[in-house]
Parts: structure tokens; sequence; C-alpha cells
């Protein structure tokens, strides 16, 4: 039997041929949206990256006084910069920095927004009430304040600027899953398992959240771009990681001097934000298209 | 098996079901008819545990029912809801779906249990890891109704369980029903607005409107014309010249 | 044949097939449906996936996409259904279309009355006629309050009193024929009933021609003089309403037994045996 036909059949034999024929059909969908190929394409490249990237480039901090601000040659193939550092080698390097960032916020975000929100939708009442003004209250604040705000109070760095960004990214996917939950709180399957005598976190966990966690992995590639570019921004502002530490935020901020006769010292990680930014969100969309319920 | 006296339910000042009283034999299928707003469904709710809110007293399997029911009587009444794409879930197989009442349950050999449940409602052992979007109308019914048995109750309660159904399919359905009230001595509560199907499948019915049940019948009066209360009735068209003239026209052919 | 076709034909329909294309190659909802009408009231009874829907809404020229709709001829009155922006000049205007579901039928922020009122512009009328027009078109669809029923807004009034508005609103524009698909389904029985009456008696009125379209075989049989039954997008049979009794075709005589009966007691209903066989055969002359 081929690998085609034991996807596609249409009576699968086991549970991991069913979730496997599932994950396929998903997958052709995908497949059928160029756009969002080229965001998957670039996704995987930046995971390649980050994986492989290092060990191919010279080091991130290596410093050249001699050799600084020199333009893109075949040496250098992004320029140095000011302290004569290879833009191509910290680029590479900096993909580390903002995986790792982006992957501590989704792990952070995703998990304590789902929970909220199917808690708060499913329970409403009372829950319901102190859940939602709480996720209002954090809504309420503008996210790059708050987390300026946050990262002053905590001291500057890497992890202060993703628990900033994490406090202030969950209401959003609170807010998602409470609206999912109330969508499907009153269905039959439901009251299926209600009577099956399931209880009420049972019901969340096995019930509930298959169906919200499309739509919060959606939302959470397509705030992607966002993460990326506040903690970009934090870096900008000297709030993120910190020197020499090569975060493409705070490169860009150090080109900023030399910006007009030295372009590429801020323009090349700016560059990298941009795609990896793009691809986040051309991925998000066509994951919106593939998983989103009522599309099907 | 079933007694309920003088239940009332009320959702925000309006009164959905007043001063219902009707028992249920053991073995015995007994059938809610009337249209929309009725009220029949909710007494259904009531019946199952899922509706919390309402007075009166409800006797199951001889135990006085308070509201909120404990586990253990998802062992002892079950529900088939009318809806098939509503009523399964759709990120689950079908195994997934039969397993899990088992699991709550604390059951033993689950595997066998899903097997064997789909084969005691005639579904081949191919649908077993498909998901309901693979399934059609019939073949999901099926599985809410393997669903209900797997728990091995003695009640089946069956709201509108075949109104959403082709006619065709309707009879595979009811046909399968009828099987299993028999080989398992099941007692039945039937909710429907369509009154052949419930003298079909029922001996006795109340027929309900605006909330209260305005009359009792056998099966058997049904038939013979005995409904005495014009909203049954009016159920079975005869009020209307048009109806007479549609039932003779269908009477031709036997 | 029957005499009711008489000199020109209302609506003809020969070869009708709409495909949709899917991963597993195209799949066909109507495979060579043919028909002819007059102003008579026809009914399709079918059940679901029998192709009754695709075949009003190919005429309509409301196939979604990706569906494709081909016919050897599909004529209106003389008109060619297949030319390019024919259907759409003659919808809403000789060509209307009652849908299941008034609560979806209808636009929930706009009044029933300003819904009729666009139905009644778009068939040329304009200020106090169409006012006039659409009030008397609630009427007689059987709305004691007419006023009242114009100023609402869908959500406040009932299903039935939707669907009367909705005929009412599907006849303004005053159509040579108009397709009902599954018009009272949502419906209480009683309601039913009431809604056919309402909507038999304008059509017979009128003098139109009516497409019923339906999965309930007594309902199409007490309000259609016609009736034509679908099997997996082809006629497979056409009857008169009184002569169900006769069917011929398997497919008709399943359907008819399968129904519990109140006039005698069975312990199993008849089950229908679907014949591969009955996917290829021709249709009935």
């Amino acid at each position: 039997m081929s690998l085609h036909a034991y996807l596609t059949s249409t009576s699968p034999a086991s549970r991991r041929q069913a979730r496997l024929g599932a994950l396929y059909r998903a997958w052709r969908v995908l497949r059928r949206n160029p756009l969002a190929m080229v965001g998957l394409i670039v996704v995987a490249a930046l995971v390649l990256i980050a994986a492989i990237g290092p060990a191919l480039v010279g080091s991130p901090t290596a410093q050249d006084l001699v050799g600084r601000l020199r333009p893109p040659s075949p040496d250098h193939w992004l320029g140095t910069d000011t302290l004569g550092r290879d833009i191509l080698a910290r680029v590479v390097h900096g993909t580390r920095i903002t995986l790792l960032t982006v992957a501590l916020v989704a792990v952070v975000v995703a998990p304590v927004g789902l929970a909220v929100g199917t808690v708060a939708g499913y329970f409403g009442g009372v829950v319901d009430g102190v859940l939602s003004r709480l996720t209002d209250v954090f809504l309420a604040f503008p996210r790059l304040i708050l987390a300026l705000a946050l990262v002053a109070a905590l001291g500057p760095g890497i992890e202060n600027a993703v628990l900033a960004i994490a406090l202030t990214a969950w209401p959003a996917y609170a807010r998602v899953a409470r609206a999912e939950t109330l969508a499907i709180r009153d269905s039959d399957f439901i009251a299926a398992a209600r009577l099956a005598g399931a209880s009420a976190p049972r019901i969340l966990w096995r019930q509930v959240m298959p169906l919200c966690l499309s739509s919060v992995i959606v939302r959470l590639s397509l705030d992607m771009a966002g993460i990326i570019l506040t903690a970009a921004g934090l870096g900008f502002l000297g709030l993120g990681a910190q020197p020499p530490a090569p975060e493409w935020g705070a490169m860009v901020a150090a080109g900023r001097r030399v910006l007009l006769d030295q372009w590429w010292v801020a323009t090349m990680p700016g560059i990298a934000i941009f795609v990896v930014s793009l691809g986040f969100n051309l991925l998000g969309d066509g994951l919106r298209d593939v998983l989103d319920p009522k599309a099907r | 098996m079933i007694a309920v006296e003088a239940l009332r339910v009320t959702f925000g000042g309006v009164t959905a079901v007043d001063d219902v009283s009707f028992t249920v034999a053991r073995g015995e299928a007994f059938g809610l008819v009337g249209e929309s707003g009725s009220g029949k469904s909710t007494v259904l709710r009531v019946l199952s545990g899922l509706l919390r809110s309402w007075s009166g007293r409800v006797t199951i399997d001889g135990e006085v029912q308070r509201p909120v029911r404990p586990r253990s009587f998802a062992r002892v009444a079950q529900m088939v809801f009318q809806d098939p794409y509503g009523s399964l879930h759709p990120r689950h197989t079908v195994d997934a779906t039969l397993a899990e009442p088992a699991l709550v349950q604390g059951l033993d050999r689950i595997d066998q249990r899903v097997a064997q449940a789909l084969a005691d409602v005639g579904l081949d052992g191919a649908v077993r890891f498909r998901y309901p979007h693979q399934l059609s109308g019939g073949q999901r019914q099926r599985v809410a109704i393997a669903r209900a048995l797997i728990l091995e109750p003695s009640l089946l309660l069956l709201d509108e369980p075949t109104s959403a159904l082709d006619v065709s399919v309707q009879a595979e359905v009811l046909n399968l029903l009828a099987g299993l009230r028999q080989s398992r001595g099941l007692t039945m509560v039937l909710v429907s607005h369509n009154l052949a199907v419930v003298a079909h499948m029922c001996e006795r019915l109340a027929v309900m409107r605006d909330g209260a049940i305005v009359e009792h019948l056998s099966a058997a009066d049904l038939r013979a014309g005995r409904a005495a209360h014009p909203c049954t009735r009016a159920l079975l068209g005869v009020g209307t010249g048009d109806g007479a003239h549609r039932r003779h026209g269908l009477r031709e052919h036997t | 044949m029957s005499p009711l076709l008489a000199p020109s034909p209302l609506l003809v329909i020969d070869d009708l097939r709409v495909t949709f294309p899917t991963d597993a190659g195209p799949v066909e909802a109507v495979r060579g449906l043919s028909l002819t009408m007059g102003r008579e009231r026809l009914g399709i009874v079918g059940e679901s996936g029998s192709g009754k829907s695709m075949t009003g809404r190919a005429v309509m020229g409301l196939v979604p996409v990706p569906g494709r709709v081909t016919a050897r001829r599909l004529v209106f009155d003389g008109i060619d259904l297949t030319a390019p922006g024919s259907v759409a000049r003659l919808r809403g205007r000789r060509m209307t279309m009652v849908m299941q579901d008034p609560r979806y039928a209808l636009n929930p922020v706009m009044t029933i009355g300003s819904q009729i009122l666009e139905a009644c512009h778009i068939a040329g009328l304009s200020g106090r006629a169409a006012r006039e027009r659409a009030l008397a078109m609630l009427t007689a669809a059987g709305l004691g309050e007419p006023e009242r029923v114009f100023a609402a807004y869908p959500h406040q009034v009932s299903g039935g009193m939707g669907q009367r508005a909705m005929i009412a609103m599907m006849l303004a524009p005053g159509p040579d024929l108009l397709i009902a698909d599954e018009p009272t389904s949502a419906l209480d029985a009683t309601v039913q009933r009431q809604v056919m009456a309402v909507l038999d008696g304008l059509v017979r009125e009128r003098g139109m021609g009516l497409i019923l379209i339906s999965h309930d075989l007594d309902l199409v049989a007490e309000f259609c003089d016609r009736v034509l039954i679908l099997y997996a997008g082809r006629v497979v049979e056409e009857c008169r309403p009184g002569e169900l009794a006769r069917a011929r075709h398997p497919y008709t005589r399943g359907l008819l037994a399968a129904r519990p009966r109140l006039d005698r007691t069975q312990a199993l209903l008849p089950v229908l045996r679907r014949d591969p066989a009955w996917l290829h055969e021709e249709s009935p002359p």
C-alpha cells in the first residue's frame, strides 16, 4: 500500500492512521496556498538556520576595529558593524535569540490564554465576570508601554523581555478561547459528555480545548510577527537582550547612528526582522484556512 | 421505571413546563408529542439531568432524583440527540467518541466494548477510526446511539432522534432502536413532533402544548382515531380539509 | 405525455449536469436531468444528495462555486438560460425562489418591509405603488396585520410568519416561475400546512409555475400536479400524486413503504435497499 493510499484511506485501521490522515488532509489544503507555503519556507529556514547556521559562520562577537563599518564584500557578505563584527554572523546567531523569544512567549501565552478563556466561557456567571474583567484590565494597557514598565522594574534582559511580552499578550488568547467556548458550550456533544458523567475539567480538556486550539494556533502564528517586533522594539530601546548579544532589534539600534553613511549596519538586521515577521504572518493566514472548522 | 409528579420548569419568569405528571413502566416506550415550544424537550432534559433548575418530584429506577445527578446515574439513563451533526465532537474519531464514556466511568476492556457497540448498532468496523465529517447522517446517528448504549443504561431518552434524517434512513434507525429495545429490555422515552413515528415506537404517549400535557393516549387510541384534544387532532392534520384529502390519497396504496 | 405541457412550455431542462471538482475527481450532483413544465405545480422529491436542491439552484443560476452547470438545453419561456447574463436579468423579476429557513434567508438588520420594497424595486415598482404592492402581498400571504409585519425585523416574527413574509417578497415582483426549496421544513407540522396552503392559493390565483422541492413525499403529493422522484441526480420516476400507490420504481416504492404509518402496526419498517443498477438506468420517457 502506498503512503498516499495509507493516508487518504476512508477506513483507517488505527488511531495513528486516522490522526496522520487528518494531518495529511490539512497539509494538502495548506499546500494549495502558495503564500502560506512561502511563509512555511521562511519559518522552516529560520529554524534550520538557528539549528546549524552558527556552526557555518564566524563568531558574532569577534571585533576587528581596523575593519569596522566595511560595506558588503566577498569577505563580509553583509558588511561589518561599528565594532568590525561580521553582520552576517550576528544575524545568523540572532535567529537563535529570536526563535527562543518567540518559543518562550508561545509556551507561556497559549496555555494561560486557553485555560483562562475556556474556564471563563464554560462556567460563565461569576467566574466569567472575574476572569473577563481581569482580561479587560490587561487588554487596556498599550502592549509596548506595559512591557517597558515591566522591564524597567525587573531590569533589562531577554528573560524579562519575554516575561513582559507574555504578560501583555495572553489576554487576546483568552478572548479568542472564550468566544470559541461560548459557541460550543451548549452543543449536544458537550451535553453527551456531561451525561456520561464527565467532570468539568475533563470536558474542558477533552471536548472544549481541542476545538479552541486551532483558533489559538492561528492567532499565535499571526501574533508571532508582533512578538518579534515587540522584542526587537525592546532591544532597540536597550531593554531587551544586552550587548554584545546579537539581538536584531539592538543591532538596528546600534546601526542607527551610522544609518546615512553605512546603511547596511541597520538595514541587514532590519530585513531579517521584516522577512521573518512576514513569513509568520503568511503562514498564519494559511493555517487559518486549514484549521478553521467552519471552513470545512 | 419513571414517575414524574408536578414537574414545573421556569426560565426567567416564563413557565416552560407546568405541572406535568406521568409514569413509564419498566420496558415500556413512552412518547412525548408536541410542536416546538411545547416543553417536550425540556421534560426530557429534566429526566436526563442536563437541566438543573426545576421543581417537582422525579423518580427514576426507584430513586428520587435530585437536580444534580451522581456520576453513576450515567449507567442508568442515556440520551440520543436530534441533530447528528451537532452531537458528535468534530475532532474526535468514532473510536474516541465511543471510548470516552467508558473511560469516564472507569470501565475495563474498552477496546472490546467499542467494537461490540459498533457491531450492536450495525456499523462496520471500518468506520471506527473515521471522523464525523466522513460519515453520513444515518451513520452519525448510529454512532450517537452506540455512545448512549456503551454504558449499558436501562433507560434511553430520545430527543427527535430521526427528524433530521431522510425517511429511508429514519426507517433503519427506528428499526435499530426497536431491536435494541427488545434485546436489552430498554425503557424508552421518545420526544417527537411526528405522531406516526411515536405511534410506531411507543405503547403510550402524552401530547403537550404550552408546557402542559393536554392528553394521555395509547398508540391504539391514536390509530383508532380516539384522539379528543384539538391539539392532537391538529398534529394529525385532521383539522384541515387538505390534510384529510392527503391521507386519503396516500391510503390508496398498501 | 402530460396535457399540461401544452403549447409553449415555461421551462425546459434537457440533460442538466452539475459537477463539483474534488480531490478524488469530479463529483456529479445532478447527472443528466431532463424535465419540461408549463404553468403547473411540479414537485421534485428526493433524499439528501439526490441533487434536488442543485437542480433548483442551477435554474436560478445560483450554484455555488466551484460547481459547474452544463445542459443541452436550459430554456425559460423561450429564453436560453445558459447565455451569459440572461439568468441575472430574469432572477428576482420573472423567476424567484423561496429558501428553507426564513431566519437565514431574510436580512436580520433590515425590516421585512424594506426587504419586500427592494424586491418591488427590482421589478420596476417604486414609491407609493411599491409600498401598496408590498402590503397587499403581505395580506395575501395571510398575515393579519400587514403593517406590523412590514415594520418588523425578521427576529420579531415567528418562523411561520417569516416564511409567509418570504413568500410575499418572492411573489411581489409577479414572477412566472417560483422555485420553493423545502419552504416549510423549518416549520412546525401544523404551521407547514397553513404556509403551504397560502403558497398554493397564490400560485393558483396567478396561474404561475411552481417547482416545489422537498424531501417530504406527503407534502409534495398534497400540493402538486406532478411529482418527479429524484435519485442520485436523475429522475427515476414521474407520478401523478393520486397514483403514487401505483409507483413502479423500487426506489419510490421503498420510500413510500419506509414511512411509519398510523393506519397499521408493523414490528419493523421495510428498509429501502438501494440497487447500484439504479445509477445507470435510463430516465423514464
